[in-house]
């Protein structure tokens, strides 16, 4: 390994840090419809009349859409792979509006003024109805959010809009009850966490044109062009073959661009008019009909006998899908199957879910993808259980959590998938001596109405989806002996051209600057699910090992040929073919330029990659907190944070992945939270009201890895990009237990709810 | 409207309508590194120096600039490279969409501030956001460039 686990810089990055146009509003052509939707101020409404004909007349408006001018078949905007599980319950403009915000009306003209002021003259009559806002109160209510009878489920997912049920499940392992009968100790309680925002920097936007072959092309900020194809031909109802998506560098997504948000809109304005337009999401349009996390509702039943050994781990769970049900019946499932596993060794276990259709924003995709929520409920329980039995909460672990010699076990919480790698115990050993946590467990008071206090959390993800997402990669040798590598694996700012280029190179035996990476066309590029589900280093990586092993062995074959050697005679360095026999060589530019040429042959070889198994990373987190006991407020000490994801492919960009995972965990916990008022409308829809981290919010992070070797994966490695986000709420709600003895079950932990608890507590 | 000023060292004249927030303006002159992140003054995204001190520029009216000089990371791109080979050796400017107005401030905040602590920086640059690098890793780069200007 040469160039794999080197810190090597991403292949974009002086591009990046020098302001270069790259990004689809920067590459979009000047002249453009601006296209911008007039949204519902009702939660619950259906559109009785639409007056468009004055607003017609604003000079520079090109066209106004309603209801009545777009398909009528149902789709999903969720970027997953078909048959998705989301159901389809969309249509680009509905005669029903479901939360505030919805698109009722698209306009597009030429400026943005004259595009505002057509909108502010529509006239639209509304039947305002009584919205359903409570996602707890929303089963079988008298409120329907998806009453129309043309919404379908393409996989049996337990969905029942009648009854305002998106998806619904019962898993069973062992007898609950028996064992939870058994247990001498046995924690019951309820935990919420509330939707966030993902918040790319870059808001969602797309650009789209007709091109000279008249076909659709759609320039657009998303992590999943392949997917998008498929939701605009059935969004648009046209063949996927009339589309061609284009990826540009993409200003941050986490899960955010895994749907289908933007493009609809400018879509259907070019398909109508025949003009190119673009639609550029404001940051207010991004926060109140973005995908935020799903709200969720975890009751746990956790048992464990006298000497901390869990037996058994209920999670019943209520998931709020909001308006649509992208993402919810998938993200749901992680909640329980990814925090369960990770105690793997108890006898019985039960997950039930509710998926459940309520009039707030539709939700979506979100680094941690449910298990977030499910490790900040189920890390909150065995936090509690440490408590509740007085034992150290890092021992309580080591005691029940997967380690190292659990290698080669069945996890049957987790598909019954063998657990393959695992260095865990060896990643909460280090980050305890890390933070000194022997000398800070639980808490130290150190005057001045301070208490400085530590808390611990584990968590593990999973490396793609098993059996389902698909990587393909293609290289090819061009003249000279350089590569191009073609991906379809989407970076969006994370460095998965780069990380994918260094394995190729170390696969190829050359420099990293002899590999070209393209971003993502989908006439161009070979297919990929996208990059989601933690799973283009390890799916769409060991696609890129298995390319280039076949394009060597094709080398080597046409070295062979032009040396007049058979293909078992001769070796590859990289620099070229050998005969070990007749000391005959031939270098690759040679290769290379005569494959070029006459009979000779053009060199290229492709491959593509699945897995039936989903090894899992692993972290420990233990955050070190102060908390001011008179006003509440925490701030964020230290944060230690080792990972275990396999081999590191590139330390920086691990690194930094880590570290981005944290801060944003770390406004989850705090203080992120979409706050709605009576009528639905979210209240803190700007950066004003709706605070992320700021660089002073943060703390101090620092980061470790304890490497283990994934058989499965390419160079041993599994995925990082998500489970760096799950240790943070959990840890957190342990280090303010610790310092004040109140636990906080409902994120966000604000100062007011740490007062109150310790007022409570003390009363 | 009416106005002049000068963008990069470079003079542009213009009649453009009152309400022309200075990042379009920019955009539209095809200062493209410019970016919009929020609209209220809280991501730091859009900043650009003014007389060589950084402004929000889609919190600045464009006629409020007539008469003085704006610079745009285009007009730095010598210093950017240098300093953005640091950001990139950390692999800390990930989707790089904050990075232009981020090292704006960076630069400003070189020529402003003699041997600045950590927290110093910290508070310097409070007002550029950032989803994806948790800051760890900007930090680092910002005490490596320092030093090397230091020792220069």
């Amino acid at each position: 390994m040469n160039i794999v686990n080197k810190k090597v810089r991403k292949k974009d990055a002086m591009s990046l840090v020098t302001g270069k146009p790259v990004y689809t509003d920067d590459i979009a052509q000047d002249n453009c419809l601006i296209v911008k939707v007039l949204r519902s101020p009702h939660a619950h409404a259906l559109i009785k009349d639409i007056d468009i004909e004055v607003a017609k007349k604003v000079p520079s408006i090109e066209c106004i859409l309603t209801y009545k001018d777009v398909p009528n078949s149902r789709f999903t905007t969720a970027g997953q792979t078909y048959p998705e599980f989301s159901p389809y319950d969309r249509l680009i403009l509905d005669k029903l509006i479901r939360c505030v915000g919805d698109p009722v009306a698209i306009i597009a003209g030429w400026d943005e003024k004259s595009v505002n002021k057509s909108m502010n003259l529509i006239k639209v009559n509304y039947e305002v109805l009584e919205p359903i806002l409570d996602f707890k109160e929303a089963k079988d209510n008298q409120i329907v959010v998806h009453p129309e009878e043309d919404f379908k489920a393409l996989v049996d997912i337990g969905a029942d809009n009648k009854r305002n049920i998106c998806a619904s499940e019962s898993f069973k392992y062992g007898n609950i009850e028996e064992e939870l009968k058994n247990c001498s100790h046995v924690i019951e309680q309820t935990y919420h966490t509330k939707a966030n925002h993902q918040t790319a920097m870059e808001t969602f936007r797309t650009y789209t044109s007709i091109d000279t072959y008249g076909r659709l092309n759609v320039v657009t900020s998303t992590q999943v062009p392949f997917h998008i194809r498929r939701i605009l031909a059935n969004a648009l109802q046209i063949p996927k073959s009339k589309i061609r998506v284009i990826k540009p560098r993409i200003g941050g997504g986490f899960g955010s661009k895994q749907s289908a948000v933007s493009e609809m809109f400018p879509a259907i304005v070019t398909l109508k008019t025949g003009k190119p337009a673009k639609m550029i999401y404001s940051r207010k349009e991004s926060l109140t009909n973005g995908s935020p996390r799903h709200e969720s509702e975890i009751t746990i039943r956790l048992g464990a006998d006298e000497n901390g050994i869990i037996k058994a781990i209920d999670m019943n769970t209520l998931w709020n899908a909001g308006a649509y049900g992208d993402h919810g019946p998938t993200t749901v499932g992680l909640a329980g199957h990814k925090a369960m596993t990770i105690y793997n060794k108890a006898k019985a276990y039960k997950f039930d879910y509710e998926v459940i259709y309520s009039n707030t924003m539709g939700a979506g995709a979100f680094r941690g993808y449910g298990a977030t929520q499910g490790f900040f409920a189920l890390e909150s329980a065995v936090n509690e259980l440490a408590a509740k039995l007085n034992i150290d909460p890092t021992i309580l672990r080591m005691k029940n959590m997967l380690t190292q010699d659990q290698v080669e076990n069945v996890m049957p919480t987790y598909y019954d998938e063998k657990l393959k790698s695992c260095t865990l115990d060896k990643c909460l050993i280090k980050a305890k001596e890390m933070i000194n946590w022997d000398e800070k467990y639980p808490c130290k008071d150190i005057g001045n109405n301070k208490v400085r206090s530590v808390g611990v959390a584990v968590a593990m993800q999973g490396s793609g989806i098993s059996y389902v997402d698909v990587g393909a990669v293609e290289v090819r040798l061009n003249d000279d002996g350089f590569y191009t590598l073609m991906i379809g694996a989407t970076d969006m700012g994370t460095g998965c051209d780069t990380i994918l280029a260094q394995m190729a190179a170390d696969c190829l035996d050359c420099e990293l600057d002899d590999i070209i990476v393209h971003g993502v066309d989908t006439d161009l590029s070979p297919y990929d699910t996208g990059s989601y589900a933690s799973s283009t280093t390890y799916i769409t990586g060991m696609a890129v090992v298995k390319t280039c092993e076949k394009l060597k062995t094709k080398i080597k074959a046409e070295g062979a040929r032009l040396l007049g050697c058979t293909e078992n005679d001769v070796e590859f360095n990289g620099k070229e073919v050998f005969s070990l026999e007749t000391n005959k060589k031939i270098t690759l530019k040679d290769i290379a330029n005569m494959s070029l040429v006459g009979e000779n042959n053009y060199l290229t070889a492709s491959e593509s990659h699945y897995s039936p198994t989903s090894p899992p990373p692993f972290m420990s987190g233990i955050v070190e907190i102060e908390v001011d006991k008179l006003t509440g407020k925490v701030d964020i000490i230290d944060y230690v944070a080792v990972v275990d994801c396999g081999t590191v492919i590139n330390p920086n960009l691990a690194r930094v992945q880590t570290e981005g995972g944290i801060v944003q965990g770390i406004g989850m916990t705090l203080y992120e939270d979409i706050v709605y008022d009576e009528n639905g409308r979210m209240i803190n829809d700007s950066f004003l009201q709706y605070k992320i981290p700021t660089r002073i919010d943060a703390g101090n992070i620092r980061v470790e890895f304890e490497s283990s070797y994934e058989p499965t994966g390419p160079f041993g490695a599994k995925s990082i990009g998500e489970i760096v986000i799950n240790t943070p709420a959990p840890a957190i709600a342990n280090a303010v237990y610790n310092a004040t003895k109140v636990n906080i079950r409902t994120l966000p932990i604000t100062s007011e709810k740490i007062i109150m608890g310790m007022i409570n507590t003390v009363g | 409207m009416q106005v002049k000023l000068w963008i990069n060292n470079k003079e542009f004249s213009d009649d453009i309508s009152p309400d022309t927030i200075l990042l379009d303006y920019l955009r539209s002159k095809g200062f493209l590194s410019v970016k919009r992140g929020c609209n209220t003054s809280n991501c730091g995204l859009c900043t650009v120096l003014l007389e060589g001190k950084p402004i929000l520029s889609c919190s600045t009216l464009a006629v409020r600039v007539s008469g003085l000089h704006i610079t745009t990371i285009e007009g730095l791109e010598k210093e950017a490279e240098e300093f953005g080979g640091f950001l990139a050796d950390e692999g800390a400017e990930q989707c790089g969409f904050c990075s232009p107005g981020f090292i704006m401030s960076v630069l400003a905040m070189k020529n402003e501030l003699k041997n600045p602590t950590e927290d110093e920086i910290k508070k310097y640059l409070e007002g550029n956001l950032c989803r994806c690098s948790g800051y760890m890793g900007q930090l680092r780069s910002i005490k490596k460039y320092l030093d090397v200007k230091r020792e220069a």
